[in-house]
C-alpha cells in the first residue's frame, strides 16, 4: 500500500481516461488530508474523484440547508465522517442521566441527516463507523453498563449496521475494523490531533482511502467475481504428484490447519457468489483425486466452476478460464504460492489481481483479510447458486459439440423466456446485473436497488426484465431493458444489458421482438437507442446496426411500422407483465 | 549526529514532502521562505522527521520552532 506522501504526489498525475465520480466529503473534524488521500488513492484505483469538501464541521449546516452548496454540487456519493472523538465530547457534555441515550440520539440525528439528503438528492451515502475509544472510566465493567461510553459506541456501530441493511443507499465504510487490524496507536496520533484537529494519523489515511475507494468502486461496478486457485502449497500443503494423497497437508494438525482454514475461507467466498476455479500444473486425474477422495478436503468438485490442471503455462490456462466464464481479467484474482508463476501471470494477463501471498502458509489468511478484496454493492440469492450456473454452462457447451447446425442446437435447447416488470423480488438481481454487466451493456448506466425502485414507480419508464430457462436449467434473470418515454411516438432505450452467460442464443433478437410488440401496443412508432463506448463494451458497438436500426447523429432509430420480427428460437413464457 | 547531517536529512525530507527539488534549507529558513510550507504540510514534515529520526515531538514542540535551526536544536536534544 502506498504511504500518504506518495498518494499526495499522485494529485499531480494525469487522471484523464479514468472514470470520474462526483464525491462530497463532510466531516466534524479537519478533513483536508483525508480529501487528499482519497483523491490520490483514486489514481491507484483508476477513479477520478471530483471532490467537493465541506468547510470544517459543517455537516448539519450543509445537509439541512436546502440552498447549500452541497446540493449545488449535486454529488453522486456523499461521505459523512462523524468522528468518535466528537462523539466522546458529546457524551462528556451530557447529563449523566442521559449517558445511556447517546447511541439512540445519534441514530435519530443520522436518520434525519440521511432522510434530508435523500429528499433532495439521489446521492448514495458512505458513512464512516466509529473506531473504538475506550475511556476506561468503568474499566471492563463498561461491558456490563449501558451508560458507559464504550457500550454506547458499540451499540451505535451495531445499530448502524442494521440501519445500513434497511437503507439501500446507505453504505458503511468500516474504519473500526481498520483500527482493530492496525491498532489504535497507529490509527491515532495525539500530537497531530492537538495541532490540526485531525483524528486520523498520516499512517492510517492510506488504509481508509483504500477502503473508501474500493467501496466507491463497487458502487461503480468494479468488483471481483472470480478466484483462481493454485493447488500444491496453496490449497493444500505439499505436492500431490510427488507426495501422494496420504501425505499432503490438510486437516487439523500443524500446518495442515492453515490450508484447511484457507479452504473454508474459499468456500465462504463461493457461497457468497464468487466463482472458484482451479489452475494447477499437474496431471489432471492426480489433481482431482483429493477433491474426490481426501476426507479432509473442504472444497469439493462441485465448488469449482472451471478446473484446469495440465502442464501448459498458467497465463494460457487463465485465458481459457476467461473464455468459459466470459468475465473480464480485472474481475479475477489469482492465488498462487509460487512467486515465479505470479510474476508470469501478472506480466501476461493485464488487469488480473495477483496478491503476493506470504511465504509462510500460516500467514495466508491474515494477509488476505488485510487485502479486503471482495467488496460488493449487492448480494442476491443468485449469488449462492452461481457456481452451479457455470457448471451447467460447461455441459451446454459440450452438448453443442454434437450439433453442426447452430439453429438445430438452439431449437434443441427448448428455450423459454419470462418477461416481467421490476418487482420487489427481482430488484436485487436487476441492480446487481446493472453493476456487473460490462460487455453486453449499451450505455453502462449503473442502477442500485434504490434507483430501480424509483424507476419502477415512475410513469415515464417501462422496464422489461428477461429470464431464460432451457432443458439444462434455469438461467434466472439474464437481461434487462429500460424504456423511457421520450416523445408521444418515441421510446428511448435508456438501458439494455445482458449477462454474457447467454451470448449467442438469440436473446437480443427475442428482446427486440418483445420491445417492439410492447411499444406498438402502447402506441409508439419509433425506438431510439444509443451506444456509449467504454473500454469493455466493444462487443455491442454494432448492436443496433445488426438489429436494423439506422444511425442519425449520436443515436440509432427503428421505425416500428416497417419492423419485421427477428428470427429466434426462444418461446415467450406467459408473463406477469401482461397481467399488470 | 552532526548538525550539518541533521540539516541535510531534513532538507531531503522537505524536498520529498513538498515535492520540490530546489529547496535549500539553512538554520535561518522560516516557513515564509519556502513555498508550500504551510500549517498542513508542516504536520506532514513533522511526521516524516519523526519517522526518519525515530523520535516523537510533543504537541508543544511542533508549534514552537521559529525556524529550521530551532527544529534541529530540538532534534539534537532528543538524540
Amino acid at each position: 500500500m502506498k504511504v500518504f506522501s506518495e498518494l499526495k504526489k499522485n494529485l499531480k498525475k494525469d487522471f484523464s481516461g479514468f472514470r470520474s465520480v462526483k464525491v462530497a466529503i463532510l466531516g466534524d473534524t479537519a478533513t483536508q488530508f483525508l480529501a487528499q488521500a482519497l483523491k490520490g488513492e483514486g489514481y491507484e484505483q483508476q477513479l477520478d474523484l471530483l471532490l467537493w469538501e465541506a468547510d470544517y464541521n459543517q455537516i448539519e449546516g450543509q445537509v439541512l440547508d436546502p440552498g447549500s452548496s452541497l446540493y449545488d454540487f449535486d454529488p453522486e456519493i456523499i461521505i459523512l465522517f462523524r468522528s468518535s472523538h466528537k462523539l466522546l465530547q458529546k457524551y462528556g457534555k451530557l447529563d449523566p442521566g442521559a449517558y445511556n441515550t447517546l447511541a439512540d440520539k445519534e441514530l435519530e440525528l443520522i436518520d434525519r441527516l440521511t432522510g434530508t439528503i435523500w429528499s433532495r438528492s439521489t446521492a448514495k451515502i458512505i458513512y464512516y463507523n466509529y473506531n473504538e475509544i475506550d475511556d476506561t472510566v468503568f474499566g471492563d465493567y463498561a461491558n456490563k453498563t449501558e451508560m458507559s461510553f464504550l457500550f454506547q459506541l458499540r451499540k451505535l456501530n451495531y445499530e448502524l449496521m442494521k440501519y445500513a441493511s434497511q437503507h439501500l443507499d446507505f453504505y458503511i465504510c468500516d474504519i473500526s475494523s481498520i483500527q482493530n487490524r492496525i491498532g489504535r496507536r497507529v490509527f491515532f496520533q495525539p500530537s497531530v490531533y492537538v495541532n490540526t484537529d485531525m483524528v486520523l494519523s498520516l499512517d492510517v489515511l492510506p488504509e481508509i482511502a483504500h477502503s473508501t475507494l474500493a467501496l466507491i468502486g463497487t458502487l461503480k461496478g468494479k468488483f471481483l467475481k472470480c478466484v483462481i486457485l493454485d493447488l500444491d502449497n496453496t490449497t493444500w500443503g505439499g505436492i500431490i504428484g510427488d507426495d501422494g494423497m496420504e501425505n499432503i497437508q490438510i486437516g487439523s494438525l500443524g500446518i495442515g490447519k492453515a490450508f484447511t482454514e484457507f479452504q473454508y475461507w474459499i468456500k465462504k467466498l463461493k457461497n457468497r457468489g464468487i466463482i472458484i476455479c482451479v489452475c494447477s500444473k499437474n496431471t489432471e486425474s492426480v489433481a482431482r483425486q483429493p477433491f474426490k477422495e481426501h476426507k479432509d478436503m473442504v472444497l469439493q468438485m462441485e465448488d469449482i466452476s472451471v478446473f484446469v490442471a495440465n502442464w501448459e503455462n498458467k497465463a494460457d490456462n487463465i485465458r481459457y478460464i476467461k473464455s468459459v466464464l466470459n468475465i473480464g481479467f480485472d474481475s479475477m484474482v489469482f492465488l498462487d504460492d509460487n512467486p515465479f508463476e505470479r510474476a508470469m501471470v501478472r506480466e501476461n494477463i493485464p488487469g488480473i489481481i495477483v496478491p503476493d501471498l506470504p511465504e509462510d502458509p500460516a500467514e495466508y489468511l491474515e494477509y488476505l483479510y488485510a487485502q479486503n478484496l471482495f467488496g460488493t454493492a449487492s448480494f442476491s440469492n443468485e449469488d449462492k447458486a452461481r457456481a452451479a450456473l457455470y457448471q451447467v454452462e460447461e455441459r451446454r457447451k459440450e452438448a453443442q459439440m454434437g450439433f453442426t447446425n447452430e439453429d438445430e442446437f438452439l431449437k434443441s435447447l427448448n428455450m423459454q423466456s419470462l418477461v416481467e416488470p421490476f418487482t420487489k423480488y427481482n430488484t436485487p438481481r436487476v441492480a446487481q446485473l446493472s453493476q456487473r454487466s460490462n460487455q453486453f451493456n449499451l450505455r453502462t448506466i449503473r442502477y442500485t436497488e434504490a434507483d430501480i425502485g424509483r424507476i419502477a414507480s415512475s410513469d415515464e419508464y417501462f422496464p422489461l426484465v428477461f429470464s431464460l430457462e432451457d432443458n439444462f436449467g434455469d438461467n434466472g434473470i439474464i437481461a434487462v431493458v429500460i424504456l423511457k418515454i421520450e416523445a408521444a411516438d418515441t421510446l428511448f432505450i435508456d438501458t439494455w444489458f445482458m449477462s454474457c452467460r447467454v451470448l449467442k442464443r438469440g436473446m437480443e433478437n427475442f428482446a427486440l421482438n418483445t420491445i417492439s410488440s410492447f411499444a406498438k401496443e402502447k402506441g409508439f412508432i419509433h425506438l431510439k437507442g444509443q451506444f456509449i463506448p467504454t473500454p469493455k463494451n466493444d462487443l455491442v458497438k454494432d448492436h443496433y446496426q445488426n438489429l436494423g436500426f439506422t444511425e442519425t447523429g449520436a443515436y440509432w432509430y427503428l421505425n416500428l411500422n416497417t419492423f419485421k420480427e427477428k428470427k429466434c428460437f426462444i418461446q415467450f413464457k406467459s408473463s406477469s407483465y401482461a397481467k399488470k | 549526529m552532526q548538525r550539518s547531517d541533521i540539516l541535510k536529512k531534513i532538507n531531503d525530507i522537505f524536498i520529498d514532502v513538498l515535492d520540490n527539488p530546489g529547496i535549500v534549507l539553512s538554520d535561518q529558513t522560516t516557513a515564509g521562505d519556502v513555498e508550500g510550507w504551510d500549517s498542513l504540510s508542516h504536520i506532514q514534515i513533522v511526521v516524516s522527521v519523526e519517522k526518519a529520526f525515530k523520535l516523537r515531538f510533543t504537541s508543544r514542540e511542533i508549534q514552537s520552532w521559529a525556524n529550521v535551526g530551532e527544529m534541529i536544536d530540538c532534534i539534537s536534544s532528543k538524540n
